[in-house]
């Protein structure tokens, strides 16, 4: 599958190969607290995160030319396709041009508690208010199915919410595994994200141990609510959200 | 209750007095029980944290034992031991719901049984003699088993086994095990689920994998299980 050429430009850019960078915390390390603790986010933004920059810009210097011209997105949507020719490096931007990007959205999809105008929710009467309740029944059946995919997501990965253009714009939840996304090629339910929710360890254990449930409860607290509905719009635009310059 | 190798054997519970003339093909109701730590959990420090192992056997571990019996409850899958569980639930690729949790059942009980106090340092006799054949040196064993720990990515597990009268390093996804492929035997496992390092070196898995190689392997062990596996 080739990206679809009308979003071209969100895909490649013309100028010379550039290194993708660590994209800055919204907000300071302490930010999330008490619902996530300073520590996670310092080991979560300035180690893991890094790491799959580091490993993509790694894998980046052996891909083919087609590749190296690629956005972190249009790296992503080619995840699956035979673009990057040999398995070895296919896998090597699933994992880390999906880490590299679901991270920089992770990150983006909160904001420090009390801060959406709106509450811990979308804006009532809004479109994606409206949405979800079409989707969903009403918040707290979406907020409990969003957790529910969250909890029982085996191992590591992350559940997300996301419009399928192919289908209406229907609003859906998914989950992925490891740093999997829906806008890899290969990716069994495909779609627009517009909110994650990171639930490999290392983004909870330090403060939650094994307790998943209770991390996912008090993420609800830190969820960009104006972020996600600015999402909403442009994905039944068709447009991915954009997390990262390059 | 047996060896590591012939799997956990089930706890029976009969409130009714058993109508079977043969012991062990009836059950009224079977459950399994998280096995006890084969040491006390302070007994790995300073390597793994008593914090850690009180997570991971007394919260992780229990909560696949407590899930796995309410899933099985009643069923006849509840009067297979947990190797058959285990076997029956991979479905041949296509695993049933109960596989991640038996599955990890038995992970658990291995890799505590793979480890023990003042452990690492190097097999010997007729163990350290096949790692030497197989691998070329006892260096290359551990070169090749802290790879598998260090590129299975998300979580999993790395594997020491036997397959074919001889040894190799794998390493298996999230709950996966040797046990679902008949030409290999398990001898020795270690987690790389982040549950199992996070506390004491967060991010650190490499540092993790090295405490444990040279410092916490039971040798013993996997040589036994060598051993009944010839």
């Amino acid at each position: 599958m080739k990206p679809d050429a009308a979003f071209s430009s969100a895909y490649s850019y013309s100028g010379p190969f550039q290194n993708l960078t660590l994209q800055p915390l919204p907000y300071p390390y302490e930010g999330l607290e008490p619902y996530i603790d300073t520590t996670t986010m310092k080991l979560h933004h300035d180690v893991h995160n890094k790491a799959y920059i580091t490993n993509a810009n790694a894998a980046l210097a052996e891909a083919p030319q087609a590749a190296k011209s690629l956005t972190l997105l249009g790296l992503n949507h080619n995840v699956g396709t035979d673009l990057f020719g040999k398995p070895a490096l296919n896998t090597a931007f699933q994992n880390n041009a999906g880490g590299a990007w679901n991270h920089a959205f992770f990150f983006k999809c909160m904001s420090p508690a009390g801060s959406s105008p709106s509450g811990n929710a979308p804006a009532q009467g809004g479109a994606l208010a409206k949405a979800i309740d079409a989707a969903f029944g009403n918040f707290t059946a979406f907020k409990a199915n969003f957790s529910e995919g969250a909890t029982k997501r085996f191992g590591s990965g992350f559940e997300w919410l996301l419009v399928q253009p192919d289908s209406g714009n229907k609003l859906v939840t998914t989950s992925t595994p490891n740093q999997d996304n829906p806008l890899q090629q290969s990716a069994e339910v495909k779609g627009i994200p517009i909110l994650t929710l990171d639930v490999w360890e290392h983004a909870y254990y330090l403060k939650y141990n094994a307790t998943r449930p209770a991390y996912i409860k008090n993420w609800w607290n830190v969820v960009n609510w104006p972020y996600v509905e600015e999402n909403y719009g442009k994905a039944t635009q068709g447009v991915v959200p954009v997390v990262a310059s390059s | 209750m047996g060896t590591a190798l012939a799997g956990q054997k089930l706890q029976f519970r009969s409130s009714v007095p058993c109508r079977c003339t043969r012991a062990r093909t009836v059950f009224t109701r079977a459950e399994l029980t998280l096995k006890p730590l084969p040491y006390s959990e302070d007994a790995l420090e300073p390597h793994i944290s008593r914090d850690t192992l009180n997570v991971h056997w007394g919260k992780h571990h229990r909560t696949y034992v407590t899930n796995l019996n309410n899933q099985i409850k009643d069923k006849p899958m509840a009067n297979k031991t947990l190797n058959e569980l285990i076997v029956e639930a991979w479905n041949s690729g296509s695993p049933t719901p109960e596989f991640n949790n038996a599955g990890q059942v038995f992970n658990h009980d291995f890799y505590w049984e793979s480890m023990c106090p003042n452990g690492g340092g190097e097999p010997t006799g007729e163990l350290k003699a096949a790692i030497e054949r197989d691998f070329g040196s006892f260096d290359e064993f551990k070169t090749q088993f802290k790879a598998a720990g260090a590129t299975q990515f998300g979580s999993g597990w790395a594997w020491l086994v036997a397959e074919g009268g001889k040894l190799k390093v794998t390493k298996t996804p999230n709950a996966e095990n040797p046990l679902t492929n008949p030409a290999q035997t398990p001898l020795l496992t270690m987690d790389v689920w982040e549950h199992a390092y996070y506390l004491d070196v967060q991010n650190r898995r490499p540092d993790y994998i090295s405490t444990f190689v040279d410092k916490l392997i039971n040798w013993d062990k996997v040589a036994e299980r060598f051993a009944e596996a010839k």
